[in-house]
């Protein structure tokens, strides 16, 4: 069949050179996330969940992301406001320093934690003295997480505060309000889709955290085994609780993807915008 | 009486500027980057300039000798920048209600009500209460900006080239209401402007600044009788 003048492609070797590339990297992608998927049968799926290794994972997995998530966001959230601001040389070495475990192995990360907060450690020293002992405990897992996870909060809590238009805030101080109130009714309310999203990717990347958690808080079940430690485990033993893992956790990242590409801004905007405004417009202007 | 004299340097421009203000508009027109933009955040307190004395009446906003320097939700004075810079997420009532909860100006939530249902009243503007920003037209954005500058029931009044974000059109029809409503306030305001059109039609006393100095003052009559510089002479040509 002939192809119309216009969606004829004027230079197959150009066409072919992109799209193949394209297609094979993509399909790389997707391949492997389709085999964990599909590679399973319905009742498969639920009877890996049975697994005993499962349900503690999946409990402490949960309350310990939620943990480190809650600490990053009431601490982050003023460090990122604090960045967002013109600042002074302490301060933009600060913003270097915190993009640091993004790009830090996460073994590194483990080691770096243990000669921080180990028995013999810079700080875990002066703690293990008064009785408190933090390398393979429920606190060192939240640890890790806060370290390797806070930087992606941060990243975005500063991106969001800075797309504040100055003059908002300038106009809220010239009509009497503090600093607080400013921050509490303006530049919080403003920024709360780019923080939504930050704390879904700080989030996703707590719950995938796996080397400094292995290194740091060992792979104790019920104590230190989160789900990623949990599937490693089970790939010695039972292949298929692994998978059921696997894609429990493909799901939420999923989600949390969604949530992270607007998903969550639209919810928000939808909620306090758009609807809002049509239920208010004359009805003439609604249609 | 709003009375100032500020000196400061803003990136590369030394700004001097000594004026007073009484009642009915001040028009401050200059080329751009003469100043016009910073010397208001100065008297606003959003800028600290590095010598100088401000204040309205009786009370001193910022002396630099006796180390006065009121924070800027003190120094209660109404402000409309360019582009208005409504709060987006707050409706047209909650934007004009935003300085009535501030501390100094503490009122109960029926005085609140009347308070900016009065406003928006005299603004013409009172159906759109409820409407968010990005809903309305420049000239209907200029009114909610000016009712919320007002609201708190400034000292005096800052308006940063209040015309300059509307249409052609638009601009005739909202330069006649600024006309009519800045001529009823019994409050000093400075408006800043490039366009004559505005000084002509805003105020009684124009005053030309240029690199950051005052280079002519008078009525509009008077500097178009003898323009000083080669920009006032422009200026002037223009209205």
């Amino acid at each position: 069949m002939k192809l119309p003048f216009a969606n004829r492609p004027r230079n197959l070797g150009w066409y072919i050179g992109t799209r193949l590339p394209a297609a094979l990297l993509l399909a790389f992608i997707l391949i492997p996330i389709a085999a964990l998927i599909f590679g399973i049968s319905v009742s498969g799926f639920f009877a890996g969940l049975r697994h005993p290794l499962v349900g503690p994972a999946l409990q402490l997995s949960l309350s310990t992301t939620l943990t480190s998530l809650t600490i990053i966001v009431l601490l982050g959230t003023p460090l990122g406001w604090l960045l967002s601001r013109p600042k002074g040389r302490f301060l933009h070495w600060a913003e270097l320093a915190i993009q640091l475990p993004v790009v830090l192995p996460p073994a590194v990360a483990g080691v770096a934690l243990l000669f921080a907060f180990g028995r013999r450690g810079l700080i875990g020293a002066w703690l293990d003295r008064i009785g408190i002992q933090i390398p393979f405990s429920t606190a060192a897992v939240v640890m890790a997480e806060v370290f390797v996870a806070a930087p992606f909060y941060i990243q975005g809590a500063v991106a969001a505060f800075e797309r504040i238009d100055r003059n908002l805030i300038r106009v809220a101080r010239t009509l009497g309000a503090s600093p607080v109130r400013v921050f509490f009714r303006i530049s919080l309310p403003l920024s709360a889709p780019g923080l939504v999203s930050g704390a879904a990717l700080s989030w996703a990347r707590a719950l995938g955290e796996f080397g400094a958690t292995l290194m740091f808080a060992g792979n104790l079940t019920g104590r230190t085994q989160t789900l990623p430690l949990a599937i490693y485990t089970a790939m010695e033993s039972d292949l298929r609780a692994a998978q059921s893992l696997s894609i429990v956790l493909v799901s939420v990242a999923f989600a949390l993807l969604w949530a992270v590409r607007g998903g969550a801004a639209q919810l928000l905007a939808r909620d306090g915008g758009a609807m809002r405004d049509r239920a208010e417009l004359p009805p003439a202007e609604r249609a | 009486m709003f009375r100032f004299q500020v000196e400061t340097t803003v990136g590369d421009l030394e700004l001097g500027v000594e004026l007073s203000v009484s009642e009915g508009p001040l028009i401050l027109a200059g080329p751009n980057g003469s100043g016009k933009t910073s010397l208001l955040l100065l008297l606003l307190g959003l800028m600290r300039p590095e010598r100088g004395h401000i204040a309205i009446g009786e009370q001193v906003l910022f002396d630099s000798s006796s180390g006065i320097d009121l924070s800027p939700e003190e120094r209660s004075l109404g402000y409309v920048p360019q582009e208005y810079a409504l709060f987006p997420h707050l409706n047209v009532f909650e934007n004009v209600a935003f300085g009535l909860r501030s501390p100094a100006t503490r009122l109960g939530r029926t005085e609140r009500v009347r308070r900016v249902e009065s406003l928006l009243g005299e603004m013409e503007i009172g159906p759109l209460a409820r409407r968010l920003p990005r809903l309305l037209s420049g000239g209907e954005k200029q009114r909610v900006a000016l009712a919320r500058a007002l609201a708190p029931r400034p000292r005096a009044l800052l308006l940063d080239e209040p015309l300059a974000a509307l249409d052609v059109g638009a601009r005739r029809q909202v330069r006649a209401f600024l006309a009519t409503y800045l001529a009823g306030l019994q409050l000093p305001a400075i408006v800043v402007t490039h366009d004559a059109a505005d000084a002509v039609a805003l105020g009684r006393q124009v005053a030309i600044l240029e690199r950051g100095q005052v280079v002519q003052r008078g009525t509009y009559a008077q500097i178009q009788a003898q323009p000083r510089t080669p920009f006032v002479a422009e200026f002037v040509s223009a209205g």
